[in-house]
């Protein structure tokens, strides 16, 4: 279970650039369950995936992880238990550094890193197995560099390199938004293959209120740093784009324009 | 240029190799220019020299040198990320600092080491000449030093060093504490060229304070030329351009200087040194077809 009490996060406080981006996040999630966020620009999505990775320091509140609380604790030492995949494709990925080199550092996150050779025998058969698995053709490509690979690739080997080592929650952040819709639509369903074979638990931050209903078991919409709406289950099961529509303008206080939510 | 004149290049060639290296670390592989050379590399003749000279064991002198180094990388380091420093400016006042402390560990500008017990001195109960057998002693001391280098920079904690500085975010996502990877790698970078610093007062005969001045050019130069020429893929064949850099920069030098037509004098050394770099960088353009 990983739990948020009060937690808000206030960039630039006490300037005239004060900006409130949490306002008091209240939220429980169990064990296996798939959540994803919707909301408008600038609601706080990435702001709230950052309080839980620990990129951001939050300013007032508690974060636990099955009851360790680990509010204080840096990025490095969150990445034992938080695992996640970038928006931006060349964010998770090192360019310079070779694929079986990038699956090498993220098969040991979270683990302390010995003066041991970084890749095996062993370890390559592993990479390369799994690689085989995504059927992009990259077990045969272990020594490329990252930097050959295209976007929608990266974004599948992000996936995989996130998933090399066991974690309490994997946190996804718009990581299908730079890719175009082919792409996007293989990239999000290799999350939902991995999520339900491995039983992970996932926060997965989307633009299309399609996915945000399609995929996962739960549904948060935020809006200006607060939850607005919280629902699974029965009710997440009878709404449709248009009501979730209906809910996201109501909560919006004005009509959506972005075609992305209605089109995606 | 004679056969002596030749090795004596290569001798030099030898050790500036250990300061490439130094610099790959810092510049490549951290992605921080590092400029703490300049006080590093005179650092570990100083401490070597004035050790020696009190009689010291010349492997312990030496030793000892390569820690001062580490030392000096940790300074910069933390200025750096301990107190908010950038990182070129963090670098520039631990040199500008290590050019006061150099003169207080020496207590003179100048120490010399002829006639003193150094590392070097076994070379002169062999059978062959100094001028040859030292040269071959760096070649080994220097592949030894790559070989050790190279796998370190394949092991885990090497990785860590290199995802460090190509990708500080996914660095620190993947659980590496990006901060201690950095002082790691300055400490080991700086100990390089301090070791390197040891071995240059040793085959030269003395240690000066003003030894300095430009190593850290002239350690790009051989990690820029090398990477130029070889273009590597691997770490392997980085820290190979590295050496292959740095022996090919001292036999340009040695030749620009012996061509009497040329009319150049030790002090144009810093000019070709500098023409050299420039050429280095846009070498790489030019090949890929693109105006600079
Ligand atoms: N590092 C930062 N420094 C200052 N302000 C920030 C920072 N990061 C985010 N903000 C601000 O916090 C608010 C919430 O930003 P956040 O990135 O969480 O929004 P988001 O919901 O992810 O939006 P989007 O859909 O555009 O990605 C915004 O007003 C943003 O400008
Ligand atoms: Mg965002």
């Amino acid at each position: 279970m990983i739990e948020m009490r009060h937690v808000r996060v206030t960039f630039n406080a006490g300037t005239p650039l004060e900006n409130p981006a949490l306002r008091g996040i209240d939220l429980d999630i169990p064990a296996g369950q798939f959540l994803t966020v919707i909301g408008g620009n600038g609601a706080g999505k990435s702001t709230l995936l950052n309080a839980l990775s620990g990129e951001i320091n939050v300013s007032a509140g508690r974060i636990s992880f099955d009851g360790q609380d680990v509010t204080r604790w840096p990025v490095a030492q969150r990445a034992r238990w938080v695992a996640r995949v970038f928006q931006d494709p060349l964010a998770g990925t090192c360019a310079e550094l070779t694929i079986e080199e990038n699956l090498a550092l993220a098969a040991a996150r979270g683990q302390w890193r010995s003066l041991r050779p970084a890749l095996t025998a062993a370890a390559r058969a592993t990479f390369r197995d799994s690689l085989a698995r995504l059927g992009l053709g990259l077990e045969n490509r272990l020594q490329d560099r990252m930097s050959l690979l295209s976007g929608g690739q990266r974004q599948a080997l992000s996936l995989l390199m996130a998933t090399l080592q066991p974690m309490k929650i994997l946190l996804l952040d718009e990581h299908t938004a730079a890719l175009d819709p082919k792409t996007a639509a293989f990239v999000l369903e290799l999350t939902r293959r991995i999520v339900a074979e491995r039983q992970l638990t996932a926060l997965m931050v989307t633009h299309s209120l399609r996915h945000a209903l399609d995929v996962g078991t739960r549904t948060l919409m935020l809006h200006q740093g607060r939850i607005v709406l919280d629902i699974a289950g029965a009710e997440r099961a009878r709404l449709d784009v248009p009501d979730l529509l209906r809910l996201f303008e109501v909560a919006q206080g004005e009509p959506v324009t972005d075609d992305e939510l209605l089109l995606g | 240029m004679s056969l002596i004149a030749l090795l004596g290049a290569l001798e030099i060639g030898l050790v500036f190799a250990l300061v490439a290296l130094g610099v790959y670390l810092s510049f490549r592989v951290l992605q921080f220019p590092d400029l703490t050379v300049d006080g590093s590399f005179p650092l570990g003749a100083a401490v070597a020299a004035i050790l020696i000279v009190n009689h010291v064991n010349p492997w312990l002198a030496t030793a000892t040198a390569a820690l001062a180094g580490a030392l000096a990388g940790l300074t910069t380091a933390w200025l750096n990320l301990r107190l908010g420093i950038l990182n070129l400016l963090a670098s520039i006042l631990t040199m500008i600092a290590l050019y006061s402390i150099n003169l207080r560990i020496m207590g003179r500008p100048n120490v010399a080491l002829l006639g003193e017990n150094t590392v070097l001195s076994p070379l002169q109960d062999l059978a062959l000449p100094v001028y040859v057998t030292t040269p071959l002693a760096f070649a080994l001391a220097v592949l030894l030093i790559k070989a050790l280098l190279d796998r370190f920079l394949n092991s885990e904690l090497g990785l860590a060093l290199r995802a460090t500085g190509a990708n500080p975010r996914m660095a620190r996502a993947q659980g590496i504490h990006t901060g201690q990877a950095t002082y790691l790698g300055m400490a080991l970078s700086n100990a390089l060229v301090a070791l390197a610093g040891a071995l240059f007062a040793q085959s030269q005969g003395s240690a000066d304070v003003t030894m300095g001045v430009g190593v850290i050019v002239v350690g790009l130069a051989a990690v820029i030329g090398g990477e130029a020429l070889l273009n590597p893929r691997t770490v392997a064949w980085a820290t190979a351009a590295c050496v292959f850099g740095s022996l090919l920069y001292r036999l340009i030098v040695a030749l620009a200087l012996n061509a009497d037509f040329l009319g150049l004098q030790a002090q144009d050394l810093n000019l070709i040194t500098a023409a050299l770099v420039a050429a280095a960088l846009v070498l790489p353009r030019l090949r890929a077809g693109k105006t600079p």
